[in-house]
């Protein structure tokens, strides 16, 4: 349906595709995988009309879609209003509104959304946020729809039942592209997969690629281990949280990290995990429970205290929560211990973490991977006792994720402890040395290293009893 | 120097281009406006709008808005004739807290805020003078005058406040602070940064700046009139975004806004000189500002 062949667009200096090819074919998931600053968005804005390449060709006759990373709904607006923006109903010149609400149910069952179509978009879940994007894109009958990694924002229900979409719309014959950093995603539902690196197509495989060869291609050199936590002799309690309530958020939840341990919080979104680290880092009030870092009680709703007894976190939002996107690669770096004059340690912590973009540089201009290891490094420089990392590898490569993994290890093997919340399962089980489980703001479980994800799932989805 | 460099010092220095263009252009139409007296002037005449301007700066790099410094200036001045001076600045610091408090403790939006204030410091002018202007003390009055033959004092005063302005937001951890609260206010609360408390010190820094510029204009002037400075506020707002800095916070220089009220006065002055009616210069005024305002958001792009 599409052929693009030979796109090529520089941005300043740098290349950001080099010569790529690419087929979109009727009723068929093609995946274009790659490492942030692969050029996958770039190539994707040039097919969407909003870059114009450099050089190439791209022939091809029939509508596109694309459903981009930000969600492109008014807030305030009903769901129907959405769905048909730019294109209300209309009669005697006024919206028509019978008619949209008459019209959206259809619209919404074929994505599989049962959501009253007058409730404000505000209201609904991120999940069901994009599946209203999807059903307005395939009510322009898109011959193609392109989704620019849908899945980032979405718990695993909500992934399964877009990827059952996918193949639906597939079968109906429409094409897709899909992008996303989940390799498990890629072996449900693509049909054929391009890799990029570096802006250039470096090969085109099959629906059966293994993910040893995807990781392999994608960052052009072999990975041994994707999880390479290395255990370490436990030492004194660093952080201690006992009996943390906060009413309606989570109930009685206690958790000590020793020296040298990495303890993960697993569970659904909205389980209570991000809210439980947010209080013990004295962002958010809460009702009852201690906190105490290496046997020292921090005050509740104290960022500084927390700070200064020698405890960081790294924030699941890194552009909402973590950086000054207005502000410098070193400005970022110097938030925490704005005290601390010497710029050099800036420059040094940059190069330790490998940050592929100048101290100088606007934060923004840096991709996912390394705006998070800024997010991180910041931290590191005020040396916390205890660091709290929630999601952070979200929207991170697997370059940069398995470096941040490194930075961990070397964390504990210096006896500092780590507390990981994440959603990837495969993740919070092969980096913790123990996986708390969270249900409904209460603890469900703990499982010792090794556990499987039915292991862990079993406890998320489980109902407690009050 | 290559392309990249040529562009980023063009795009880091467009206001100083538009000033130095702006200048020339004014020179050759009426070369009256290079006499070393005239220029003076155009500097004293942008000192007031220059000090409000750098207090503005600190709130607008912080992701914030004054519009009370026209009136704190008035009240300042008024407090500093009936009184003294020094008691003017204190007056204007402490209108500036209020305005802080409000806006952290009280949660409200600096526009509302500070609207409220520019009201409330007016009317307070109006009452302490009984709609009166007062006659300064010669502390004040010694601020406008010259301190020697060609070295008017305005200028120095602006170009002192032009220095602290530039090292508090470079130099010092306050000045940091404000780029990180008004780039991502969250991130710098999550970094540890006390926000609330922060935005309590730039207000008032603000209604400092603003009281120092009241008594610079009744200084001047030789009196403290209830209606001085009405609709400065706009002045030193407009100042600020010509120099580059951004309403959404996190952007701004100390440079930047001496060039945007330069750019104000160097207008003004040039408009007089060249005789446009006085009604008309209020439309040029506002097309420049909008120009400037284009153009920054063009090279932003």
């Amino acid at each position: 349906m599409i052929t693009a062949r030979g796109i090529t667009k520089h941005f300043g200096s740098t290349k950001a595709l080099d010569g790529v090819d690419l087929d979109i074919n009727a009723g068929e998931v093609h995946v274009l995988l790659g490492e942030n600053g692969a050029g996958k968005s770039t190539l994707v804005k040039i097919l969407a009309g909003i870059h114009r390449q450099d050089a190439g060709t791209i022939e091809g006759h029939t509508s596109l879609a694309v459903i981009h990373q930000e969600l492109a709904l008014v807030p305030e607006l009903s769901v129907a209003e959405n769905l048909f923006l730019n294109r209300l109903p209309r009669r005697f010149g006024f919206v028509d509104r019978a008619e949209m609400r008459r019209r959206a149910p259809e619209l919404l069952q074929r994505v599989g959304l049962s959501v009253d179509p007058d409730a404000k978009v505000k209201d609904l879940g991120i999940a069901q946020q994009q599946m209203i994007e999807i059903a307005r894109a395939l009510d322009k009958n898109a011959g193609v729809l392109i989704l620019d990694e849908p899945t980032a924002v979405l718990t695993e229900t909500e992934t399964d039942r877009l990827l059952e979409i996918m193949a639906q719309l597939r079968d109906n014959g429409v094409g897709l592209v899909f992008i996303t950093h989940h390799l498990d995603e890629i072996q449900r539902v693509a049909d054929r997969i391009t890799v990029l690196r570096d802006g250039k197509s470096v090969g085109v495989l099959g629906p059966n690629a293994t993910t040893q060869h995807m990781i392999e291609l994608m960052v052009g050199r072999p990975i041994d281990e994707q999880y390479p936590r290395a255990q370490q002799r436990l030492g004194q309690p660093l952080l201690n949280i006992q009996g943390l309530t906060r009413r309606g958020a989570f109930e009685n939840i206690s958790i000590e990290v020793h020296a040298g341990e990495v303890v993960g919080i697993a569970g659904l979104v909205g389980a209570g995990r991000t809210e439980v680290v947010r209080a013990a880092f004295g962002v958010d009030a809460y009702d009852h429970g201690t906190v105490e870092v290496d046997g020292k009680p921090l005050p509740r709703h104290n960022v500084q205290a927390a700070i200064d007894a020698g405890l960081g976190l790294v924030p699941e939002d890194r552009k909402g929560q973590g950086l000054v996107l207005t502000a410098t690669v070193g400005q970022n770096l110097e938030l925490v211990t704005l005290g601390n004059r010497d710029q050099q340690r800036l420059h040094d912590i940059a190069g330790k973490l490998r940050i592929k973009g100048r101290v100088e540089q606007p934060v923004k201009e840096l991709s996912g991977g390394n705006q998070q290891k800024v997010v991180i490094g910041k931290w590191l420089l005020a040396d916390p006792k205890v660091l709290i990392l929630d999601e952070p590898t979200r929207g991170v490569d697997v370059g940069a994720k398995v470096e941040i993994y490194e930075l961990i290890n070397r964390m504990t093997a210096q006896g500092r402890a780590v507390l990981l919340v994440s959603s990837d399962l495969p993740e919070v089980i092969g980096m913790s040395d123990r996986v708390v489980v969270m249900a409904h703001g209460r603890v469900a479980g703990e499982l010792p290293r090794g556990a499987t994800q039915d292991q862990v799932m079993a406890l998320a989805v489980q109902e407690i009893s009050a | 120097m290559s392309t990249i460099s040529i562009r980023k010092y063009a795009s880091e220095n467009g206001a100083l281009a538009g000033l130095v263009i702006l200048a020339l252009a004014i020179a050759i139409m009426q070369p009256a406006f290079l006499n070393a007296q005239n220029l003076l002037n155009v500097g004293v005449q942008a000192a007031v709008i220059a000090i409000m301007a750098f207090g503005m700066t600190f709130v607008v790099v912080a992701g914030g808005i004054d519009l009370s410094v026209g009136s704190i200036a008035a009240l300042a001045a008024m407090v500093g004739a009936l009184t003294a001076g020094p008691l003017g600045l204190v007056v204007g610091a402490l209108c500036g807290l209020v305005n802080g408090a409000l806006i952290s403790y009280g949660k409200l939006p600096p526009f509302i805020a500070t609207l409220a204030m520019l009201s409330v410091a007016r009317g307070l002018t109006l009452v302490l003078s009984e709609g009166q202007p007062h006659e300064t003390d010669a502390l004040v009055t010694f601020l406008g005058s010259n301190l020697a033959p060609m070295v008017p004092l305005p200028l120095l005063l602006m170009l002192a406040f032009f220095g602290i302005t530039g090292l508090v937001l470079t130099r010092t951890n306050l000045g940091r602070r404000m780029y990180a609260i008004g780039g991502n206010e969250e991130a710098a609360k999550l970094s540890g940064i006390d926000v609330r408390r922060n935005k309590l010190w730039i207000y008032a820094l603000s209604g400092l700046f603003a009281a120092a510029a009241g008594l610079v204009l009744a200084g001047r002037l030789g009196s403290a009139g209830p209606q001085a400075a009405v609709g400065y506020e706009l002045d030193a707002i407009a100042a600020v975004v010509i120099g580059g800095a951004s309403l959404s916070g996190g952007v701004g220089r100390a440079t930047g806004t001496l060039v945007g009220a330069l750019v104000l006065a160097v207008l003004r002055n040039g408009l007089n000189l060249l005789q446009v009616p006085p009604f008309w210069q209020q439309v040029v005024i506002g097309a420049v500002i909008a120009l400037a305002a284009l153009l920054d958001s063009l090279r932003r792009r």
